[in-house]
This record gives structure tokens, C-alpha cells and sequence, in this order.
């Protein structure tokens, strides 16, 4: 079978990483130190019937409202590329997340000890939505340093999701993030190798 | 052709409110035509077609020059500096035409081989 962005076709076979968290906890950085950033523009229409209401209230007249996505992408070699999608954490952002999720690899859910409520939406996104992912835990500098093993019990997650400590200014913290990502998410496939049914295209 | 115009411009009125210039430039659609282009999905140019293209907007032609060589949505509304609903949009205006081919991604699961997977570790590992 040919697959649609195989070898086979010449088109390059791309692969999506989504980096989620809390408002400042280093998205922006992580995604700048392993690939080169360019700013993405979403400009979201409000006024299309069954997005979520709540978001109206005050911007009636807006008509749209502009969300900017960091947006990185890595050559691993000629036609494999993978892409990295910097999403806002807000719960309200997650129709947006629908969209980038659908199809990802993995989920880097970056994390601040000094204020870990803030990536409970994206553990509990991703969680419900079956998404791989890790905890990256931003060693910001003054904020105490915990076990990873703190952290697991903290977010009550499952003891198979990593957890890793990083610095989001480094290259190579980064790297060892997306890496610890791509082979967690390659031991699920493994576990569960049965394909899920094909999306529409 | 249908969808391009007219359809959709009847809540372009003066009770609208103010429209925010990048959906004018999609005649006030929200959507694509046809099913949502992935932000990752790869976009070629049809080479060789010999079509009217006199209706399309300079944006389209834009994107059908950018995408001569596979590039990704994403890429092309960067490229484009319009935001990602709007060239979604576009583009799906041109699929809609036979302009365009949409490999949208493999689903990691369907990835031939875990190989490509391993790959991307060790190219990971090299950065």
C-alpha cells in the first residue's frame, strides 16, 4: 500500500509535536531553542455558530480574534520533517487544539513548579483525548527543585508518563524533551499496535 | 463557481459590525470547502493545468506559486502572512478546482514501519 506522504510519493512525511502549558511557562522558548521559530497567526472567527459562547462576552463586535501559535519546524532529514505547534493554554483555546491534536504524535505539556495548576487543562486534554505526551518541568531559576516522581503524584498522573526535569533556554534540554516524547510515544504503539480508524480526509 | 462568491455574503451587511479584513478576502467564509486541511498536510501545485484562473483571488495565486514543491499548510500561511483559517480556506478553494493535491498526514500509528519513528529519535538526537 502507498501510504499519502510516504517515500514512495517524493512528499515529505511530517510529523506534529504540540508543546501546551500554562500562560509563561517557557512554550516560546522551548520551541525557539530546537527549531527555528516563525510566528504563526490564527485568527479565529467568533461568530461561526457552535464555537464556544463564553468567549463573546464583552467582544460582541469583534467578529474574530487573533491567536498567535509558535510554530518550529525540524528537518530530520530530505522528506521527514516534524513540526512543533506552541499552543495557548487557556481552556478556552481548546477548539483550537482539536485541530493541531488531531493526528500529532505527542504532547510536550511544559510545567512550572511555582504554579502547576496551570497545566491541568492540557494533562486533562490530553489525557482525555488519548494524546501521548510529557511532563517537562521548566527548572525556572528560585523555584524549589522536585523529584520527578513529586511531580507524577501531584498532577495524579499515570506512572508511565514521563516526567522530565529541563531547562527550556537549552538546545540540548529541549532535544532530551522531544526525545523522551517520540520514544514514549513509540512504546504506545508498540503496547497498542492496531491502527486507529483512518480520518476523513 | 459556487462557494466563491455569493453564498455566504448575504450576513455582509450593514448590520454585521465591523469585518475583520482577513475573512473579507474569503467572501466572509469560515470554513473550507470540503474537509479541513491539516495544519501539517502537504500542498503541491498541479503543474500543466490549463484553467481560467481570472476569478481567483491574488492570494490563490500566491499560494499555487509557493506550493510548486510540497509544502506544508502551516508553512504557507507563514509564508503568506495570513492567518492559518484563511489560507485553510484558500486552499481549499483551489482543491475544490483541481489546482492543488492535499496529502494530508499519516497518522503515527499508520506510519510505515516504526522505523520512521526510531528516525526521528536519532535526528532528534543530533541537534
Amino acid at each position: 500500500m502507498v501510504y499519502a506522504g510516504s517515500d514512495e510519493t517524493g512528499v515529505p512525511v511530517s510529523i506534529k509535536i504540540l508543546v501546551a502549558g500554562g500562560f509563561g511557562v517557557g512554550k516560546t522558548t522551548l520551541v525557539g531553542s530546537v527549531s527555528e521559530i516563525r510566528p504563526l497567526r490564527t485568527e479565529e472567527a467568533l461568530t461561526e455558530p457552535g464555537r464556544r459562547v463564553d468567549v463573546l462576552i464583552g467582544v460582541e463586535r469583534k467578529g474574530t480574534t487573533t491567536v498567535a501559535l509558535d510554530f518550529g519546524r525540524i528537518t530530520i532529514r530530505d522528506n521527514l520533517v516534524v513540526y512543533l505547534f506552541g499552543t495557548p493554554g487557556q481552556e478556552r483555546f481548546w477548539f483550537m487544539w482539536d485541530d493541531l491534536a488531531r493526528g500529532a504524535l505527542g504532547a510536550v505539556v511544559l510545567a512550572d513548579t511555582r504554579r502547576l495548576a496551570g497545566c491541568f487543562p492540557a494533562v486533562d486534554y490530553f489525557e482525555k483525548h488519548h494524546v501521548p505526551f510529557v511532563v517537562a518541568v521548566n527548572c525556572f531559576e528560585g523555584a524549589r527543585e522536585y523529584e520527578p516522581k513529586a511531580i507524577t503524584s501531584a498532577l495524579d498522573l499515570d506512572p508511565l508518563v514521563p516526567v522530565v526535569l529541563c531547562d527550556a533556554r537549552q538546545r540540548s534540554s529541549g532535544r532530551d524533551v522531544l526525545v523522551a516524547l517520540v520514544e514514549h510515544a513509540l512504546a504506545i504503539l508498540r503496547r497498542n499496535p492496531q491502527p486507529p480508524p483512518a480520518p476523513a480526509t | 463557481m459556487s462557494g466563491m462568491r455569493g453564498r455566504d455574503d448575504s450576513w455582509l451587511d450593514d448590520e454585521a459590525g465591523p469585518v475583520v479584513r482577513p475573512y473579507a478576502l474569503t467572501h466572509g467564509r469560515t470554513r473550507p470547502a470540503g474537509a479541513l486541511l491539516d495544519v501539517i498536510a502537504m500542498i503541491i501545485a498541479v503543474r500543466g493545468v490549463q484553467a481560467d484562473l481570472t476569478d481567483l483571488e491574488p492570494e490563490h495565486l500566491r499560494l499555487l506559486r509557493l506550493c510548486a514543491l510540497p509544502t506544508s499548510v502551516a508553512d504557507l500561511a507563514v509564508d503568506l502572512d495570513l492567518p492559518l483559517g484563511v489560507v485553510q480556506i484558500l486552499l481549499g478553494d483551489l482543491r475544490e478546482r483541481s489546482l492543488i493535491t492535499v496529502h494530508q498526514p499519516v497518522p503515527p500509528a499508520n506510519l510505515p514501519g516504526a522505523d520512521i519513528l526510531r528516525e526521528v529519535v536519532d535526528g532528534l538526537r543530533r541537534l
